[in-house]
């Protein structure tokens, strides 16, 4: 086209970034390579290849890395990591500072690498990707050289199997390598089959940056690499990427006693109030589903638009649509590139195919080769369509409309995931009503697709758990210090003595604030150290943990109580148990043999103490984003939690499970210590003493075995915690992979519980999780 | 109230016909001021700095595209001068230059036929020496008025000055709002005297200047900008040039945002001037991007959009011939204005 035509259509023509400089580095390495294993590259392989999705060329030639290079790079890591953690905060810092300045200067070069290997547009690779894969390595340098003083606590994990998606190859791994070097372990790491390319180039900068040989690894292939590493000698698994590989996952790594988070899938909802600047909303929705070919886990992919404005709000967003430019990820002025394969452009355009509900309506010119898919808007969805439910992974957006905040709270809720939600009103009110409401680990108000190393990112339900970046993105990353002894098997005591009571007593379940027989009908008796009998105890089964945690959720009501209100009636539990402390001090001795009874009655109280305390102290965090804004980092109740309780210390172990748990605003289902359970029974009448609300406190006894696995397959139970037998914790977190509870188990390792580490921080964030709620403002 | 249609653009019939506003679209006849309106009127401030930030790398023209946008720039200016010192000699050398503002070389070196600039602005005083040095063309004569540009002389010499600067020859009359109404919410007056400034311009078109730098939040200037434009505004424009900040990238998005909720109302398409502290050529076309992308290809003529510029065009200059000999050029090669 001649200037003077251009001139009379203002077309924009093309403005492609030059890609040179990447191919002559892709040549430089031979166009092929093994892994990075020790410090250095192995020999490679033509195992497979990597291709431009754009335009099917093949980039390289990578290894698909076999046992025993897994197992060699496992080694490398193990063999590296003491001398890693001993270098001090300080010396990893210079480290991972090096690291950051490398990314800055080859940063064109790994942008542009990113585009040929994933697809995305290079202003977003450029733009994004890579500034905040560097934003991650400053701040987590940071992070290493504040270690000691900040959190001294705690100490490295040891060596961390990391296995990332190929939606934002080089941010995932910065997300996943940067807080684990910081805190001192050393890694293995797999990048996604589809885009190896710049984690390759990542290992390159660690030698430019001397990092010592050992502390990244980094070994390419598919599926059965990773399951590889997850099998491997590892201490802590760090997965992104679909669900269902993480509940995998979660299955297969159940009692090995690895740390494990996961940041999986989700469905997030988009809500749009009528008082919102609908422009600004329409623009968002272009960064929230359409941002990298709406291959983003977080993805606003479910629209939900007050009805009043919805029309026009539909009609806003389709003419933004037919705006939008789909085609070379490496011209400067597309909106959206090629999706990461054709696999994913068949795998899309198959759901929307069998899609029957609402009306489709499709934008944008695409190319007729490569893996194009394009911008799509389905409005008119209900709930009960799948699309409203599955996650599609793709540049689909699905839209339904409600009528009151309280709807919208309900709709967005209706889902598995729980991953981010994004909110516009212009009504500080209602979005900071609405945000806290919202199943979900990040809310952005008024902006959407916000993310920061300063910001926790993360999700609930079978958006996974765990954080990534902020300092509660350190905990994944950590572990207390110190060693622990193995827990000792406690059997009951037996004998066939008289009863110690004059009149029969019957010790029951406690659900829903009531005393309940068991549904089974059976109970068991419980003898003395000295042989007499001292009750009988309800045998509770999966019947009577469903009730409680029907009882448990119907008590919602508490996770909206102030800290104050809490606090005072953990004050006065521990008032009503200090009356009767003589009474509960005989039984503990009478129930385990010896004198500690009036101790572990007094360390109780003590406890109860300690989280009355704390129920209104534990506070949140606003974090230094780089916005005008705030990002508010609130700690909420995790739901309902179920505790397996130490079957040693029969009250104290209970109470320690109970409090923090009830303080922070969840509502527990104690399983009581299956040898001495009457301290927990006799703890049911404290309570009803003590306003504690139906329903908050659930008490089971009988078998630990035959509540702990129900429990942790229960839909509706957000944790589970087990400090009793060790072969429970292999039962627990298989099955909680069914909807992916947060789980927490001892390992069969023994805990002090007269000591610190029966109480504090630990049990504190176990009881909570961070939401991040990010503010921008400004008028 | 729906708009159906995506585009929102119908393409110009009349290509090269650009100069004069009356051409190619209906006037904006105004409505009854409707305060439910006005007062639904959300603008999410940081929602719109990111948008207005993230433009400029979401689109990049390059090349002969480039070229061509650098002139649709120039065929949109509203060349200028404002100052106390104007002459009438230096208002001749100004139309000299609005005349042709490209070298004769360079046009031919990009096949483009002759161009010139959108109009020439110029206080009441300057419109009779403008009018001479541009007989014989096309383009307008917009004139500054209403006590121009703090807008506080009396009521009754504002409408006069309208009225004599027409009948001095001016077809475009830039007019300065009063901030104070905006500021003290007096809405209606606002509304009032927009359309007597309006019915005062008669057959010439009406720019309203809303002075954003000086209306206090973006959320003002949405509000200005529609009832201006219920007033019967033609255009409605950035600043004076002499507020303390001038024409932004966040404020044009407002501004036309508001134009694009008018037109899906009434149909009726509203020009947009941004004016002041637009001065390089890379600026020009993110302005023009960002018309492009908000309001469509519809709004990329000089009947619907103009710059307010006085140094701006040098520096197109300097690019375009840059794009003809591929050497960085030098202010001094080109004519001044």
């Amino acid at each position: 086209m001649s200037v003077s035509e251009i001139y009379e259509t203002m077309d924009y023509g093309s403005a492609p970034e030059s890609a040179g400089d990447a191919f002559a580095w892709l040549v430089d390495q031979g166009s092929r390579f093994g892994h990075f294993i020790d410090g250095a590259f192995t020999e490679p392989r033509d195992d497979f290849e990597s291709r431009n999705p754009a335009n099917g060329d093949v980039l390289a030639n990578l290894t698909q890395a076999s046992q025993e290079e897994v197992d060699a790079a496992v080694a490398a890591a193990r063999k590296a990591q003491p001398k890693w953690a001993k270098l001090g905060g300080h010396g990893r810092a210079r480290f991972l500072y090096a690291i950051a300045r490398l990314l800055q200067k080859h940063s064109r070069l790994f942008a542009v690498l990113e585009t040929l290997d994933n697809g995305k547009p290079i202003r977003e690779a450029r733009d994004v990707d890579v500034p905040l894969a560097q934003r991650h390595f400053y701040y987590h340098a940071g992070m290493a050289q504040l270690m000691e003083s900040e959190l001294p606590d705690v100490e490295a994990l040891g060596v961390c199997g990391q296995i990332i998606p190929w939606n934002f190859p080089l941010l995932m791994l910065a997300w996943k390598v940067a807080p684990a070097l910081a805190m001192g372990n050393t890694v293995v790491l797999k990048p996604a089959e589809y885009t190896s390319i710049t984690a390759l180039l990542f290992a390159d900068i660690c030698r430019e940056a001397g990092l010592p040989k050992g502390v990244v690894n980094i070994v390419t292939g598919d599926g059965a690499v990773g399951e590889m590493i997850v099998g491997a000698e590892v201490d802590k698994i760090a997965f992104t990427g679909s669900t269902a590989v993480g509940r995998h996952i979660r299955e297969v790594t159940a009692g090995s006693g690895k740390a494990l988070t996961l940041e999986l899938g989700g469905k997030s909802p988009y809500i749009v109030f009528d008082d919102a600047d609908l422009d600004s909303a329409v623009e968002g929705l272009v960064d929230a589903i359409w941002f990298n070919q709406g291959q983003v886990c977080c993805a606003g992919s479910r629209l939900l638009v007050h009805e009043p404005v919805a029309d026009r709000f539909y009609d806003k967003l389709r003419a933004r649509m037919a705006k939008l430019r789909v085609g070379n990820p490496l011209d400067k002025s597309i909106d959206m590139g090629a999706m990461v394969d054709d696999v994913q452009v068949q795998r899309v355009t198959k759901m929307v195919a069998a899609n029957t509900g609402g009306e489709v309506f499709t934008a944008g010119e695409i190319p007729s080769e490569g893996c194009y898919y394009p911008p799509t808007l389905i409005t008119g969805m209900n709930p009960a369509d799948p699309l409203m439910q599955e996650e599609i992974f793709g540049p689909v957006l699905v839209a339904t409309t409600f009528r009151t905040p309280d709807e919208a709270v309900q709709l967005a809720n209706n889902t598995r995931y729980g991953l981010a939600a994004t909110i516009w009103s212009e009504n500080i009110n209602l979005a900071l009503d609405i945000a806290p409401k919202l199943a979900a680990g990040v809310v952005w108000i008024n902006g959407t697709n916000m993310m920061d190393a300063a910001a926790g990112f993360g999700g609930v339900r079978e958006s996974g758990f765990g954080r990534e970046g902020g300092w509660e993105g350190l905990a994944a990353y950590t572990k207390p210090k110190g060693s622990k002894k193995p827990l000792k098997d406690i059997a009951p005591m037996a004998g066939k003595g008289a009863p110690a009571d004059p009149i029969d007593r019957t010790a029951k379940l406690y659900i829903g604030g009531k005393q309940t027989r068991p549904d089974g009908g059976y109970s068991a008796p419980v003898w003395g150290k000295s042989g007499g009998l001292l009750g009988h105890v309800s045998l509770a089964g999966r019947k009577d943990l469903r009730n409680a945690v029907e009882a448990a959720q119907a008590a919602k009501g508490w996770s909206k109580t102030t800290g104050h209100l809490r606090a005072q009636i953990m004050y006065y539990i521990a008032e009503n148990l200090a009356a009767r402390s003589k009474e509960f001090a005989d039984r503990l001795d009478a129930m385990q043999g010896g004198k500690t009874g009036a101790k572990e009655v007094e360390a109780s109280i003590n406890r109860l103490f300690t989280y009355a305390a704390w129920a209104d102290k534990y506070d949140g965090q606003v974090h230094g984003v780089p916005i005008r804004g705030a990002a508010l980092a609130m700690k909420e109740p995790v739901g309902v939690i179920c505790a397996i309780c130490p079957a040693e210390a029969p009250l104290l172990g209970l109470v320690s499970c109970m409090a923090p748990a009830i303080a922070m605003g969840n509502r527990v289902i104690l399983s009581a210590s299956t040898p001495f359970p009457l301290s927990a029974t006799d703890f049911i009448q404290i309570l009803e003493t003590s306003d504690v609300p139906a329903g908050v406190v659930n008490i089971l006894t009988g078998s630990q075995a035959d509540i702990a696995e129900p429990a942790a397959r229960h839909m509706d139970v957000d944790a589970i915690w087990s400090f009793g037998a060790k072969d429970l914790g292999k039962i627990i977190e298989k099955g909680s992979a069914q909807n992916l509870k947060r789980t927490w188990v001892n390992n069969g390792l023994a805990r002090d519980w007269t000591g610190p580490e029966g109480e504090g921080h630990t049990f504190l964030q176990a009881a909570t999780q961070i939401k991040n709620i990010w503010i921008p403002y400004g008028e | 109230m729906s708009h159906t249609d995506p585009t929102l653009v119908t393409a110009p019939t009349t290509v090269g016909q650009n100069q004069l506003p009356q051409v190619t679209e209906p006037r904006n006849p105004g409505m009854p001021l409707d305060m439910d309106w006005v007062r639904a009127v959300q603008v999410n401030t940081s929602a719109v700095e990111r948008r207005a930030a993230s433009l400029p790398a979401r689109r990049s023209v390059k090349k002969d595209h480039q070229a061509a946008w650098l002139l649709r720039a120039i065929s949109c200016i509203d060349l200028t001068t404002l100052s106390g010192d104007d002459t009438a000699r230096r208002v001749q050398r100004l139309c000299a230059k609005a005349r042709q503002p490209v070298a004769p070389a360079v046009l031919e070196a990009l096949g483009m036929a002759p161009i010139t600039v959108g109009a020439v602005c110029v206080y009441h005083e300057m419109i009779a020496p403008a009018k001479e040095a541009l007989a014989g063309t096309n383009i307008p004569i917009a004139a500054v008025s209403t006590g121009f540009p703090a807008g506080l002389s009396p009521f009754e010499l504002r409408i006069r000055e309208i009225e004599m600067s027409v009948a001095a020859g001016a077809a475009e009359i830039d007019i300065v709002i009063s901030r104070r109404h905006v500021l003290s919410g007096d809405w209606q007056a606002l509304y009032h005297e927009m359309r007597a400034f309006r019915a005062a311009c008669g057959e010439a078109h009406v720019k309203a200047i809303l002075a954003t730098g000086e209306l206090g939040s973006l959320r003002n200037v949405a509000r200005a900008s529609l009832i201006c434009m219920m007033a019967g505004a033609d255009f409605i424009k950035t600043s004076t040039g002499k507020e303390s900040v001038n024409a932004t990238l966040p404020v044009t998005l407002v501004m036309i945002r508001a134009i694009r909720d008018y037109y899906e109302r009434t149909g009726i398409r509203i020009g947009y001037k941004p004016a002041g502290g637009i001065s390089k050529a890379k600026d020009a076309v993110t302005y023009l991007a960002m018309i492009k992308e908000e309001l469509g290809d519809r709004w990329l003529r000089p009947d619907l959009f103009r710059f307010g510029a006085s140094s701006l065009l040098g520096d197109i200059e300097r690019q375009l011939e840059h794009h003809v000999t591929g050497s960085y050029s030098a202010s001094y090669r080109h004519a001044i204005s």
